[in-house]
């Protein structure tokens, strides 16, 4: 007999021939956040920077100054070829001289000081951003390597409740949910930001 | 009904990680002694209380997402063979590989069988307890293969050459001058100038693996959940370690066991809000990944999922024990448990300490090679208060123990000793008389509030864990027959 059909005869013998239907999961947990947006806004800056990532909001047509004046602050002087963007961040809304990810081998990518991305839902409450592997949010590779990440983050992607960010998603994408900057609590339980993934989170928070 | 009955075996001896050397109480009289550990998990336990308890009582509805939680896994496990066939048809269907291994040696014989075929002699390694149970690192290295851990307390734990103590935070038990010493020793091409500054000794760490994550070429993984509709796994964590082991080699796999399944993508709303808060005290972990099959051009191209038995089908069988499957690891139980806090990690002797590995580990070993672990508790309560999945550890305890007691033929000392007690109690001469027997152990103390360790056997079975009180000079009955004229 193969392992599978081991362990289902395993299962089966130890649930008993006559199995009642299991009893329905009652979802009276919130649902939805039906705080304004405005608000939401303010909750989700709250937590991030409770995560120590910096926050910064602009109008839509600063976005690309305010994301070089943050890699600024971030990276001190610095080549603009230093800094690599998801190849779905659109034109006008680029740091210059910015490389595009162009699909070289991932390891290729430590290269690079700091990476440009957008997300695919932020999640006010927990203060999480979701970066889903499309064009926008770039492959996985790209926001775990370089040191510093910035992602732009439009206020209508913005919800409330995590049930109401993970209905916005795709189950069958890559999916990185980010709060914070890495870290580690191993030694001593005294936090460290920035263990293996970027050490600066910067999100640019468009309203 | 018990696995035993229904001829459904438990995890075999001899390989991995869930019978210690020595029973709980022995082994646990061996850390009482080590001040500095017991100052080490007292610290962070208290620590991770208070962070857990602010973060739990800002949601309004933690009631009714427990509930929601344990009535998933409740109804997972009410059709747990439906929900793996479900499981493996999704993850096939993305470009996975899906293996079933009944026990920890098929396991690791699958997993070595893998990486072999790579052509590769090392792997880099997520923190899951599914491998540590099984004892995979030990198997691969009798195959040749270097297995690096990459989570920085792994690691600690790992280079010092030691076990891990805490679920969450294994390498509690080693303070920060003792983690320098560790790095200093075994770190090819560390700076010798290394102070034992947390942040310093972290950069050190990832200045040491981050060459290692470049080059893999395969990574092993545990999962925190499986969706069986949708073939999703999920992995939750701090440091970013774990995203890289994920995303950078050309092959992963991931070993989890069969329980980790729930049926609906819906259902890790429920539990994305209680593992983080539950586990760490934050809102949410700094990373989540979450990946069904494989991607073209984004993360591993060959993707293989062990599914691991190894007992838990034995568990599953007893209808009361079976809600430690349950469990979805938050440490919650182990940082809020008197006796875990004062004995520590390593006496449990198994992968799975505190008082979930009191419940868990006897019922993949069956009971007779964990004996001692269902009487490692005061039945306080505490563990079922905060557990985020509503898991009632002490009534599951108690059934063990009852099921302990009855498989025993011959009754012991104190079985003999709770007979005479039941018997003296229902006479009231004879009750008197053992009153008056024990003033004598006044003799014994020499006026100490304790009675000596060392009474001769078979009361020293019961003195050796227990501080037995000196009696007092008269009962409660000789003082108010004294007071009053009885
Ligand atoms: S038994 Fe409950 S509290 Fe303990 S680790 Fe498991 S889920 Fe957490």
């Amino acid at each position: 007999m193969s392992a599978r059909d081991e362990i289902l005869g395993r299962i089966r013998t130890a649930l008993g021939p006559d199995r009642a239907a299991p009893a329905e999961v009652r979802r009276d947990y919130r649902l939805t956040d039906d705080r304004s947006p405005d608000e939401l806004l303010d909750v989700l800056t709250d937590r991030l920077e409770d995560y120590r990532a910096t926050v910064v909001r602009c109008a839509p047509s600063e976005v690309a100054a305010t994301v070089g004046s943050a890699l600024r602050t971030a990276l001190g002087e610095h080549s603009p070829a230093d800094v690599v963007v998801a190849p779905g961040v659109p034109a006008d809304r680029r740091p210059d001289g910015a490389v595009e990810d162009d699909g070289r081998p991932a390891v290729a990518l430590a290269g690079y000081a700091a990476t440009v991305t957008g997300v695919a839902v932020a999640i006010a409450e927990t203060g999480t951003l979701v970066l889903d592997g499309s064009p926008l949010s770039g492959r996985r590779a790209l926001s775990l390597l370089p040191d510093c990440l910035v992602c732009v983050v439009e206020a209508a992607q913005v919800v409330g409740s995590v049930p109401e960010g993970l209905a916005r998603l795709d189950p069958l994408a890559p999916l990185t949910m980010i709060s914070g900057p890495s870290a580690t609590s191993d030694i001593e339980l005294q936090r460290v930001e920035g263990v293996h993934g970027p050490r600066t989170l910067v999100v640019v928070l468009v309203a | 009904m018990t696995a035993v009955f229904l001829g459904i075996p438990t995890a075999p001896r001899g390989v991995g990680h869930l019978r210690g050397d020595l029973s709980f109480p022995d082994a646990a009289r061996d850390s009482l002694r080590d001040g500095q550990l017991r100052a080490n998990l007292g610290h962070a336990t208290a620590t991770i209380r208070g962070k857990r308890a602010a973060v739990v009582g800002e949601v309004p509805d933690w009631a009714e997402l427990r509930e929601a939680g344990r009535a998933i896994k409740a109804a997972t496990m009410a059709r747990l063979d439906e929900h793996l066939i479900a499981l493996e048809e999704q993850v096939t269907a993305r470009g996975g590989t899906v293996h079933w291994a009944s026990d920890a040696t098929e396991a690791n014989e699958i997993v070595t069988r893998l990486v072999q075929a790579t052509g590769t002699d090392e792997v880099v390694k997520v923190k899951s307890m599914a491998t540590q149970e099984i004892g995979l690192n030990e198997a691969l290295e009798a195959a040749g293969i270097a297995a690096h851990e990459t989570d920085l307390a792994e690691l600690i734990v790992q280079l010092g050459e030691d076990t891990p103590s805490h679920i969450l935070v294994p390498a509690i038990h080693k303070n920060r001058a003792e983690i320098r010493e560790i790095f200093l020793r075994t770190m090819p091409g560390v700076d010798p100038g290394l102070t034992d500054d947390p942040r310093k000794l972290a950069m050190a760490a990832r200045a040491h693996l981050r060459e290692r994550f470049l080059r893999a070429r395969v990574a092993i993984s545990g999962a925190n959940f499986a969706v069986a509709e949708t073939g999703t796994l999920a992995v939750v964590e701090s440091e970013g370690n774990g995203r890289m082991c994920l995303t950078l080699p050309q092959t992963l796999i991931t070993v989890m066991g069969i329980e980790k399944v729930v049926p609906t993508w819906r259902d890790l709303e429920v539990f994305l809000q209680l593992l983080p808060r539950s586990s760490t005290g934050e809102r949410m972990n700094p990373y989540t990944s979450l990946w069904a099959g494989v991607t073209p051009g984004d993360g591993p191209q060959e993707f293989h999922l062990v599914l691991v038995d190894n007992g838990r089908t034995a568990v599953l069988a007893d209808e009361v024990g079976r809600e430690a499957l349950h469990c979805i690891r938050c440490s919650a139980c182990l940082n809020v448990c008197p006796v875990y806090e004062r004995a520590g990690g390593h006496a449990y002797g198994s992968v799975y300490p505190g008082p979930i590995g009191a419940v868990l580990s006897p019922q993949l070993t069956g009971i007779e090679d964990n004996a001692s672990l269902p009487y490692a508790s005061s039945l306080c309560g505490a563990c079922y208060d905060v557990c985020p999945v509503a898991i009632d550890i002490p009534s599951i305890l108690v059934h063990l123990r009852a099921e302990h007691v009855e498989a025993q033929q011959h009754a012991g000392p104190e079985a003999l000793a709770f007979r005479a007690l039941s018997k003296a109690m229902s006479n009231p001469r004879l009750w008197r008389l053992a009153q008056k027997a024990a003033g004598l152990g006044r003799f014994l103390a020499w006026g100490r509030p304790t009675l000596p360790a060392a009474l001769p056997p078979p009361a020293s079975r019961w003195t050796r864990t227990r501080d037995l009180p000196t009696p007092p000079k008269e009962t409660f009955t000789q003082a108010w027959a004294r007071e009053h004229g009885g």
